[in-house]
Order: structure tokens, then C-alpha cells, then sequence
């Protein structure tokens, strides 16, 4: 069947069978690659896209759901990777192996949108439908914070694609780890 | 800093270079440079992968405007690696990290060395190699400028990609001499100079994943985002039952469906590693290929294996325990006299389950067979074992095969088997267009490579004041004869070995038609539960901390006697790991748990693997209807006198310890009539955010070569987890998983 869809601000129109999920309309026929495929049951929430702008599981919703309606992806979610959620991603350095992170963005701008300054208990309400088999979880909790206060924090001024002068303020996240050594004392050490 | 990514393809990029006429680093520069020597002096356990003859052309490129590319050889499993190795070489490239791009290599073997992601080994193999190969280029580079400016290269320093000669007050951009530089003779690599540690820059600092941007756009990266021409997909339906057979199949009804290409009987062989038999269906979209595979029909020959079950095994190993061990691992003393003459006796079984890799990306494979030649796009933690498969397979030459290497979605030791490319290759050659083999979740979490069972039958003798003076374990296990299946094996330095006079490891196998393997810390993850668990229970039964008890055993070290059959890796090095034990005491407030309340406690255990040294502290909830909730967990690692990456290292850690936790809470699978129970993750549970603890990583540095540390980290968690709920409600734990037990308390 044909079905027309507003995906990331465009009308794209698919001849798809109406059972396909809207996962398979994105990567095998629309070639956005970024939405991933983890169990094909709704369990991993690797294939999280935003539907009329809610965190939807793409791999459960048939095409014939979809006719007329505003698929957001990873794609889309900004036009040069500057999402308040994708730079603290960046910044904290959350990704593994990574494959899971689009799913984790998607539901975690879903959170952002609902709820600017999260709680720890609402992170863990919104996310826990969203599977890392790395688990990044400890800074994706973290992230989530952090692209909290970038969205609260005045709009940076373009400039250098990296670093902190584009971020704003420091960009090492807390330190979840400590040095100690037996070696001599000069050998770089700090407590 | 880092710059996240490419702006350019790698083919783009050399002929922008050439045009620019930079040209490459070293590009006529083809003769092998000195193997390089086998690193790090005595691996302490097992043999390092070589990884000689690399050529510098091959590692760094230089373009005129000052661009750095360095290829990353190693595959991306999500360890950091294509981050990590290219670190080394810019440091000793000495440029500044912003100057620097990153590309994965493809397989070449002519070029590189030990394309692997395993066994922890891409640190302490590369630690020196890769420097090496850095070290080179910037001694290439100084020689450049020199003789451009006719002064001795000893009077040359370099800084961020610029040489400078400060006498004279000039300096010249690597860019610049990239040309003059590929003309000089290239040092040795054996006695290059390396950096003193306290010179460096980039080693040592937190530097971002190279594919971050990427990741965080979504960017095709992994195997399963390839697209070539004309593409088709696949899909390969398998035997429940492991190595079943087809023996017929509807294949001329599925061909006909709608958006189906070819649907086949492929007849495979008897090797679980291999290619198996099993019907391939083919078609012009993914979903259409699992719509006409609702359809499929196939008659099977189950085998010998429709005989195995979970249940089965358990009852093998209760008669196995009723039995004297089929042989001996190492026998140290008497323990038969010891046993008896101990003051207190301790006697426990434990076990724990098969468990799965699910890395969340399907296992998937690219191929496209034209002309006699493969080329093949993988995600394959060792690509080059898996050419071999495919060319013995399909009866081709390697040099005939080429191997891209993809990003994994994971591996955790599930790339480690090439079954799903040998697959996609002789689909590819069946069909002779371009394939993507994609298999569902269902098809993973029921044709992996297990993290085998196990089964123990443990006894211990204490002395008057508590000291181990006798100790022994019947290890019930999976193989044949005097071969164990893929990682169901126990060797004769486990712990406590050499520590305790008294000391016998004896074994008892049982045979399996289940593939087995290697998964993250193979063998360490399961024995250190039980071996770590039931030696708690010592310290208990000695009355004593176990803290103490530990340190007790560790300062008892034995005079070596010799291991029992062949060649057997050194054991671990008790002062080092006295000290990340009493690192992770001090960090956790362990002399403080006292205080702790009823249904909340800590736990400790060590453990050694993969040449790295840990100790964790878990602490516990465990409410009264019996919910576990792991609420922190402490780490203490040393891997060596250098974290190369912290933020790196971090990652991984507190991965390792994550991933024990959700093992430990409710992770098996159970085989009935042959084949595996379990289906996706409603059954399989991986952990979830709201079950992750923080996880605080202490580093112990000391006066050795950097190790790995994708692996050690994790299998300490699991005996500190369940030690942890002893102390919480004094229920002990001797089998896995958690939610096979009822832990409710009043």
C-alpha cells in the first residue's frame, strides 16, 4: 500500500506492505540508518522515533498506522548534531559500542520535551524501556542532566566545532574515578 | 579534545592529497620494518598475539594543510579501541589530538598485525608497537627537517605537528615535510626513542569516542547499515536443536512469494563453528523475507543432540559428584589426610547457569560474489579467522576474500565466531547479488555460543586460628574425555592455588551438543562465583572478616610445585592483589558495615584475569519480599603503571561490573529436547537503567606494562553481589540466577 508520511520535515511516500513496521519503512526503504533494529518486539527500544511527537517503538508499528503522520528520527532530531542532548552526549562521552544511543537520545529528548529539569526518578521512569547491553547507563543518566542545563543555559555562539568553547564551561565530566599508585611520587597521581 | 569525525571519504581524501601533491606520509616506504619484539616481557597468563612487521604508511598519513589520518586496525566492539590505539600513535607522533582523524581499517594482513577485539589483549600487544610506529614517523619527520635546514636532528624538538629548531629560531609544520619525510630512511623500531610518561599529552587524558558525532546522528557505522548496489536480504532459518539437519523443505513454494528472489536448502556440515544446515530465503526487503518465513516448512533430522536437556545435565552431574573425579587438574600436599585433620570442615556445591552474549546488534553479514572473488562487510571481532572459514568453506583462496571491517553493536565475545559470514558468504555465492544477511533476535539468543554451566563440589579444611589449610573442587563440566568444551575449562593456577599446602583441582566432564564460547571474561565470570563464594564461606566458617581471610590466604603462598599436564600460565601476583583489596576496603567503607541494617550488606571479592587485578565491593538491598537492589559498587583495579584513556577505562569498568549485574539477577538459558528455551529479551533480561548502581573505579598504578580492560573487571561483581546478600539476610547463595531463588525475609 501507499503510504505518506512527514518523516524529519519531509513527505516521503513508500509502496510498503501495510503490516511493515514503520523500523524497516525508515531503514530499508527511506535509508535513514540512524533508527536501530534490536528485537523486533518493543523490549530494547532501539528503534525509538518520536509519532506526532511522542518516544514510539518503531519496530511494533505497522505501516498502515503511519499514513499522514510526523516521524521524527536521530536524522532529525537536529540539523547539525547540536540537540542540547546529542553535545552533552558528545561531551560526557556516553556511546560504547553506541548502537543503542539513537533509541536512548530519542526517548531521552521525548523525557526533555515533557519535563526540562528531570529527576533522577523520572529518568529512570522514561528510560527504562531503553536496553544498552554496554550499560552506559550510569552516563546516560548523567547526559540527561547535562543536556538539561545546556537547554536552560543561553544558546552558544557557533565557533569551534569542539571542545569547550563551544560547549560552554567545562567540559570533563565528573570524575567517577580515582588514582593511586605505588610508584614514585612524581608519576602523575592525584587522589 | 578531539575533532568527532571525517568530513571526507577515504578515497576523497588521498586524492585530495595527491592533487594538493602532499602526497602520503611514507608512501613509497614498502620494505617491512623490524618485527617488533614481544612487548612486554612475560605475559602472566597465556601468549600475546604477535603483532609484528607493521609499516608506518600503512598507521599515519600527512597531508601539506597539516591533517593527520591514523587508521584505526583493530575492530570496534564498543572497548574503545578505535580510539585508544590511534591515541598511542599520535603521541608518539607528538600532534596535538584536534589535528587528528581516524579511520578503521579494513583487514590486510600484509599490513597489519592482530586485527582481533579479544581476550583483552589490544593494550598490552599494541602498548608498544603502536608508540613505536609514532615514534618512527616523528623521527622521519625531525630527519626532514634537519637535513632542509643543516643542523643535526639531535638539535630538533617537535610539538602539536611542527618541528621546531629553537637555535635558529624555525620551525615547519609536518605538513610541510610530509614529502621531504617519506624520502628519509626509517629508524629502527626496536630502539626508536619513546616518550618518558611524564611528557605525555595525550596518553592519559580524556579523550571522547573518534565515532561519537557519528553515533549521536546517526551515521551508518555498523554492519547492520551497510548498503551496496542491487543489494538483497536474507535471512537463515537453523535448526532448533543445534546441528539439526534439513531434510526437506517447501523452498519452491516460499521462492514464489510476493518480494521473494530465491529460497534454498543449504546442506552445511557438523562443525557448530561453521556452516550449518539450514534453508536461506532471499528477497527484495528484509520484512518480506520474514513474512514468507512464516510460511516455511521444514521437516528436520534433529540428532543426537534432541537428547540434552538443562535437567539432563543437572542429573549427569549429581551422579558425576557421586563419583571420584575423571582426572586431576593439580594436586598439591595431601588433602585426603588434611581434610580430616582440619579443625573445621566446609563443604558446599555450586552452579550456575548457561548464559547468552545478546549483543544488541544482530548478528548480520554482508557479501557480494562477483568473479570468483568475495568481498565481504562484517562486524567481526577476529575478521581474518573468519576469511579462513569462509575460504576453507566455499573452497576459495583467502587473497580471493576481502574483509571490511564494520563498527559491532557489541560483542562481549559473540564476534569472536564466524558463523553468520560464512553464512552470508555462501548465500552470496549461491545468488551472485549483493546480500545482507540480517537474523532476528529469536535466531541470536538461540544459535550463540553459550557461556557454558558449571557445576562444583567444593571442600575446605581450617586450622585452629582459621588459616585454609586444605581445599578441593570437583568441577563437573562439559567435554570430551580430557577436552573441555570451549570455555568449560578450569586450570590448575585457579585460585587458591599455590596458596593453600593442601590443594586439589579435579575434574569431570560430561559431553554437549550445545556451542559453547567465550564471553566477556570466559571462565573467569562463572568460577569466580563460585570459587569467590565459597571461599566466603571459609571466612565465615573461620569466624573471620573477609577482608583478612583473603589477605590471609594471599600472604600463605606456597613454594611452586610443578602443574599437573603441560604448559600451564602464571597465577597472579598476591602483593598486587593485596593492594587493590585494601584499596577497594579503604574506598568502600568496608570496616564500616557493621552499622549497615538488617536486609542491606556488602560483599567482596577478587579476582584476577586477563593479566589485570581487581577487587569490588557490592552493597546490596534486599527487601523483605526478597527484591535485590545492588545500590553501589566499589572497584579496585590495577592494570598496569598507565590508564591510557580514563574516560575509556571508565567505561569499560563500570560496564564490566554492570554487565555482572544483570547476569547475576536473572540471566540463563535452559535447553529442552536439544534446543534453547529462551527467545528475546522478556526472557533474557538484560539489566535496565533503573537496576544500574553507580559504579566508583579506583586505579592502582604500579610499576608494570599497561593491560587490558574490557574483561577483568567483571568477575569479581558477581561473588561480591552474592556475598553481599549473605550479609544481608544470611541466605547464601550457591546458584544462579537470583530470581531462581526466593530471598523474602521477616
Amino acid at each position: 500500500m501507499n503510504i505518506t508520511l512527514n518523516v524529519n520535515g519531509q513527505s516521503r511516500t513508500v509502496d510498503v506492505p501495510s503490516d511493515m513496521p514503520l523500523l524497516w519503512v525508515l531503514r530499508d526503504e527511506l535509508d535513514l540508518k540512524g533508527t536501530k533494529f534490536g528485537c523486533g518486539v518493543a523490549q530494547c527500544g532501539a528503534c525509538t522515533v518520536h509519532v506526532n511527537g511522542s518516544a514510539t517503538r518503531s519496530c511494533v508499528l505497522p505501516a498502515a498506522a503511519i499514513q499522514g503522520a510526523d516521524v521524527t528520527t536521530i536524522e532529525g532530531l537536529s540539523s547539525d548534531g547540536t540537540h542540547a542532548l546529542q553535545r552533552a552526549w558528545d561531551e560526557l562521552d556516553v556511546p560504547q559500542c553506541g548502537y543503542c544511543q539513537a533509541g536512548q537520545l530519542m526517548s531521552a529528548a521525548g523525557l526533555l520535551a515533557r519535563k526540562p529539569k528531570p529527576s533522577d526518578a523520572e529518568i529512570d521512569a522514561a528510560m527504562n524501556g531503553n536496553l544498552c547491553r554496554c550499560a552506559t547507563y550510569l552516563r546516560i543518566r548523567q547526559g540527561i542532566h547535562r543536556a538539561a542545563e545546556l537547554m536552560m543555559a543561553p544558546t552558544p555562539d557557533g565557533g569551534s566545532r569542539d571542545g569547550a568553547s563551544r560547549y560552554g564551561g567545562s567540559t570533563e565530566p565528573e570524575n567517577a574515578s580515582s588514582l593511586s599508585s605505588s610508584k614514585a611520587p612524581d608519576a602523575g597521581v592525584s587522589a | 579534545m578531539i575533532t568527532p569525525t571525517m568530513s571526507v571519504s577515504r578515497r576523497t581524501f588521498l586524492r585530495v592529497s595527491a592533487i594538493a601533491g602532499g602526497g602520503l606520509l611514507l608512501a613509497s616506504v614498502y620494505e617491512p620494518l623490524d618485527a617488533v619484539e614481544a612487548l612486554i616481557g612475560t605475559p602472566r597468563d597465556g601468549a600475546l598475539p604477535a603483532a609484528d612487521d607493521p609499516r608506518l604508511s600503512a598507521y599515519i598519513s600527512l597531508t601539506p594543510d597539516g591533517v593527520v589520518t591514523i587508521m584505526a586496525k583493530n575492530p570496534e566492539i564498543g572497548q574503545g579501541v578505535k580510539t585508544m590505539l590511534p591515541m598511542l600513535i599520535a603521541e608518539e607522533l607528538d600532534v596535538a589530538w584536534s589535528q587528528v582523524r581516524v579511520e578503521q581499517a579494513s583487514l590486510d594482513t600484509k599490513n597489519f598485525a592482530g586485527q582481533t577485539a579479544g581476550g583483552s589483549t589490544a593494550t598490552p600487544s599494541n602498548w608498544l608497537p603502536m608508540r613505536r610506529v609514532g615514534a618512527a614517523a616523528r623521527a622521519m619527520l625531525v630527519g626532514a627537517a634537519a637535513q632542509q635546514w643543516s643542523v643535526p636532528a639531535s638539535e630538533c624538538t617537535t610539538e602539536a605537528g611542527v618541528v621546531h629548531h629553537r637555535a635558529s629560531n624555525r620551525s615547519l609544520s609536518y605538513g610541510a615535510l610530509a614529502t621531504l619525510a617519506a624520502t628519509m630512511t626509517p629508524p629502527e623500531l626496536a630502539s626508536v626513542p619513546l616518550k618518558d610518561a611524564k611528557d605525555f599529552r595525550i596518553i592519559g587524558q580524556r579523550i571522547r569516542g573518534v565515532d561519537n558525532h557519528k553515533i549521536v546522528t546517526g551515521q551508518p557505522l555498523f554492519g547492520i547499515d551497510v548498503v551496496r548496489p542491487g543489494m538483497r536480504y536474507a535471512t537463515f532459518v537453523k535448526c532448533g536443536v543445534f546441528g539439526g539437519k534439513v531434510v526437506r523443505a517447501n523452498v519452491d513454494a516460499i521462492s514464489k512469494m510476493a518480494g521473494i528472489t530465491h529460497a534454498f536448502v543449504v546442506e552445511g556440515g557438523d562443525n557448530l563453528n561453521g556452516l550449518l544446515s539450514g534453508v536461506a530465503i532471499v528477497g527484495d526487503s528484509w520484512w518480506k523475507v520474514q513474512t514468507a518465513r512464516k510460511q516455511l516448512q521444514v521437516e528436520w533430522n534433529e540428532g543426537a543432540t534432541a537428547s540434552q536437556s538443562t535437567a539432563s545435565f543437572a542429573e549427569q552431574a549429581r551422579l558425576l559428584f557421586a563419583s571420584p573425579p575423571q582426572r586431576t587438574i593439580r594436586a598439591d600436599g595431601n588433602v585426603a589426610s588434611a581434610l580430616p585433620a582440619a579443625a573445621r570442615r566446609v563443604d558446599a556445591e555450586y552452579s550456575y547457569p548457561f548464559i547468552a552474549h545478546a549483543p544488541l546488534e544482530p548478528q548480520n553479514c554482508t557479501a557480494h560474489f562477483t568473479n570468483g572473488a568475495l568481498e565481504i562487510w562484517a562486524p567481526a571481532q577476529l575478521p581474518e579467522s573468519g576469511r579462513q572459514l569462509v575460504a576453507r568453506t566455499l573452497g576459495m583462496e583467502p587473497d580471493a576474500i576481502t574483509v571490511h571491517i564494520t563498527r559491532s553493536g557489541g560483542g562481549f565475545g559473540r564476534r569472536l565466531y564466524n558463523d553468520f559470514m560464512v553464512e552470508a558468504a555462501w548465500i552470496a555465492r549461491e545468488t551472485g547479488v549483493p546480500v545482507k544477511l540480517l537474523w532476528t533476535r529469536e535466531d541470536d539468543m538461540k544459535h550463540d555460543f553459550y557461556r557454558p554451566g558449571g557445576f562444583h563440589k567444593f571442600s575446605a579444611g581450617l586450622d585452629a586460628n582459621g588459616a585454609l589449610t586444605a581445599f578441593t573442587d570437583h568441577f563437573v563440566s562439559f567435554g570430551e574425555g580430557e577436552r573441555f568444551a570451549p570455555s568449560a575449562d578450569l586450570n590448575a593456577q585457579e585460585f587458591p592455588a599455590r596458596f593453600v599446602p593442601n590443594l586439589q583441582l579435579a575434574s569431570s566432564v560430561m559431553s554437549l551438543g550445545v556451542p559453547t564460547g567465550a564471553l566477556r571474561a570466559p571462565r573467569s565470570n562463572a568460577l569466580s562465583f563460585a570459587f569467590m563464594g565459597f571461599l566466603d564461606e571459609c571466612a565465615h566458617a573461620a569466624g573471620q572478616d573477609t577482608v583478612l581471610f583473603l589477605r590471609g590466604v594471599l600472604d600463605n603462598v606456597q613454594p611452586a610445585p610443578a602443574a599437573v599436564g603441560g604448559r600451564a600460565p602464571a597465577g597472579l601476583d598476591a602483593t598486587r592483589m593485596r593492594d587493590v583489596l585494601d584499596l577497594v576496603a579503604e574506598k568502600s567503607g568496608w570496616a564500616q558495615r557493621a552499622l549497615l541494617p538488617k536486609g542491606t550488606g556488602m560483599g567482596v571479592a577478587f579476582y584476577f584475569s586477563h593479566r589485570g587485578y581487581f577487587a569490588e565491593v557490592a552493597q546490596v538491598i534486599v527487601s523483605k519480599s526478597g527484591a535485590v537492589q545492588v545500590t553501589k559498587v566499589w572497584v579496585a583495579g590495577d592494570v598496569g603503571s598507565q590508564i591510557i584513556n580514563p574516560s575509556g577505562a571508565e567505561q569499560q569498568t563500570q560496564g564490566a561490573a554492570l554487565d555482572g549485574i544483570g547476569q547475576v539477577l536473572a540471566q540463563k538459558i535452559t535447553f529442552e529436547n536439544g534446543r534453547a528455551m529462551q527467545n528475546n529479551f522478556n526472557d533474557f533480561p538484560l539489566l535496565r537503567l533503573k537496576q544500574a548502581p553507580p559504579v566508583e573505579c579506583h586505579w592502582k598504578l604500579t610499576d608494570n606494562s599497561p593491560t587490558g580492560i574490557g574483561e577483568p573487571a567483571l568477575p569479581p561483581v558477581v561473588p561480591a553481589i552474592t556475598n553481599a546478600i549473605f550479609a544481608a539476610t544470611g541466605r547464601r547463595i550457591r546458584s544462579l540466577p537470583l530470581s531462581d531463588h526466593d530471598l523474602s525475609w521477616s
